[in-house]
């Protein structure tokens, strides 16, 4: 699986698990408008890192946090570099 | 001050001057404090509330703000009760506190504490009203804060100890700004509110049911100078588009542990801001803030340090001061200080170079975004199943949430096989959610084959793993 398939997989699971609707994840999608909240993107870190081995939030030298779902897998393929 | 007239937040909110020019703001409603001079938010009925225990049971927090300022040193006790706290506690501290008044925004209030004496309603919206305020008290503040078994417990202060941290006067020329993303009904907001009502300062309240991005907006717009949060609130902030929306001149962060990446990543993008991170916690008081930009604290700071003398013993963070809490109220409360007037917070440190770290808690407390998880009461709902001999709940690094809850679970017949697993994890999680909030419930279960229990017959809890 692709990282991007793997994270968006991620995200949907979470989301069934929490009892979260989610709109259809495109790219430009805000974190903050997909309806997962700070505890369900914890989950989908953590989760994230078990199956990739890495977690980027920590040890990344970008900059900024990312802000949307597309911004969120880029955040991750430059960690994965 | 009238003869008899005791300090009071009334008084000092007077005393800091400028009334007509400060503000508290919540979400929809925003109340100048001159409006208080001859106005009420409790409907001319504060004579009522004299001398009472009074339960402040608000959804707004600007009610609750004005509520606080109107009664302190009016009535004897005042109990803050957040907008989370679950109903199912309400009846315990009601006992505890010897609640007989409430004041309340909600319309009806829930069965638990409908028959306790007097109920008043209150209103972020002030009408007109001459009630008399002379301070005749020295209140008891009680805040609410978790207990092992999900029990809360009640811990009382006064607001002297409550603002010992606060450098009380006047209004500067442009006074601050505050606000902050907690509730003003636990310890970390509450010194956020006595700070900007002490200081002759404004407050822009966050509100529980607002998204992040509109409160940022709202902060914004009312020029916010000074903020405060943990750091999953800043997390949270910085992954929202509206982050860009303040300028704060000074962001504090409080109420976990401020790692290096979240400190760097605030310093980039606020450059202007000083960035502080501060200790304090509900029984011990505030401790300390740091803001050279780094992780933990320099060792130099235990000692005497101001009016705060720090020790370390058993490897925890131990304080002393005038700030820390009277007492527990209730059955059963244990003394919150040492003999020797200190009071062990249970916060393990580490020391490298010439700098103390935050490693964990003693008693294995789990912080997920600033929420205390206690593993006994998580371990507990696990063990309701009837396939599970025993289980042992612990901590988990996040760095969204600074901490998740994980649970290793001993079975009493291993399982068949992969799908016996799955549906027992699912199983297991769903006793979890019955009873348990969200962010208690196990993110990830793991079946293990045993766990080590020490001589005395208790599982061995290692201190978290949640260096910086």
């Amino acid at each position: 699986m692709s990282l991007r398939s793997e994270i968006l997989s991620q995200f949907d699971q979470v989301a069934r698990e929490q009892d979260k609707k989610l709109p259809v994840l495109t790219d430009n999608l805000e974190l903050m408008d997909s309806g997962l909240d700070s505890l369900c993107l914890a989950i989908i870190v953590s989760r994230l890192e078990d199956i990739l081995g890495i977690e980027p939030f920590s040890t990344s030298e970008d900059v900024s946090f990312p802000r949307t779902v597309g911004e969120f897998i880029t955040f991750y393929e430059n960690a994965a570099k | 001050m009238r003869p008899n007239d005791r300090a009071s937040l009334w008084n000092a909110v007077n005393a800091a001057g400028n009334l007509s020019d400060r503000f508290l703001c919540g979400v929809g409603a925003t109340a100048t404090l001159s409006d208080l001079v001859r106005g009420s938010c409790l409907g001319g009925r504060a004579a009522e509330l004299r001398g009472r225990s009074v339960l402040v049971f608000t959804k707004s927090q600007l009610t609750a703000a004005l509520a606080l300022i109107e009664l302190d040193g009016v009535a004897r006790r005042l109990v803050l009760c957040p907008s989370d706290f679950p109903f199912e506690h309400l009846l315990a501290v009601v006992d505890s506190a010897a609640v007989n008044a409430i004041v309340s925004d909600w319309t009806s209030l829930p069965r638990e504490i409908s028959g306790v004496g007097c109920f008043i309603t209150c209103s972020p919206k002030i009408a007109a009203a001459n009630d008399d305020r002379t301070a005749e008290h020295q209140t008891e503040w009680v805040l609410l804060t978790s207990g092992t078994t999900g029990q809360p417990k009640l811990v009382s202060h006064t607001l002297a100890s409550l603002a010992g941290a606060i450098e009380i006067g006047r209004s500067a020329p442009t006074p601050p700004v505050w606000s902050t993303f907690y509730d003003i009904r636990r310890y970390g907001g509450l010194q956020i509110f006595l700070r900007a009502v002490l200081t002759g300062a404004s407050l822009v309240l966050s509100d529980a049911e607002e998204p992040t991005a509109d409160f940022l907006i709202r902060a914004g717009a009312h020029r916010v100078t000074h903020i405060s949060g943990t750091p999953s609130h800043w997390r949270r902030a910085l992954m929202s588009p509206s982050a860009n929306r303040i300028a704060p001149q000074y962001v504090r962060l409080s109420g976990e542990i401020a790692d290096q990446a979240i400190l760097n990543h605030l310093h980039s993008f606020y450059p202007q801001a000083k960035i502080a991170h501060a200790f304090a916690s509900t029984e011990a008081g505030v401790a300390f803030d740091v803001a050279d930009g780094l992780a933990g604290f320099p060792a130099s700071l235990i000692g005497s340090c101001g009016n705060v003398e720090m020790k370390v013993e058993d490897g925890s963070l131990r304080i002393r001061s005038q700030r820390i809490a009277g007492r527990y109220l209730g059955p059963r409360a244990e003394p919150i200080a040492a003999p020797d007037g200190f009071v062990d917070t249970g916060d393990m440190l580490e020391l490298r170079g010439d700098r103390y770290y935050f490693v964990g808690r003693r008693d294995g407390v789990i912080n997920v975004g600033g929420a205390k998880v206690h593993p006994e009461e998580v371990e507990a709902a696990i063990n309701r199943h009837p396939l599970v001999r025993m289980s042992l709940v612990h901590t988990r690094k996040n760095p969204i949430t600074g901490a998740l809850v994980v649970a290793d679970v001993v079975l009493k017949t291993a399982p068949a096989g992969t799908g016996q697993t799955r549906t027992l994890e699912q199983e297991i999680l769903q006793f979890c959610r019955e009873t348990l909030p969200r962010h208690k419930v196990p993110a990830a279960i793991r079946f293990v084959n045993n766990l080590a229990v020490a001589a005395t017959g208790k599982m061995v809890r290692q201190p978290c793993a949640m260096s910086s």
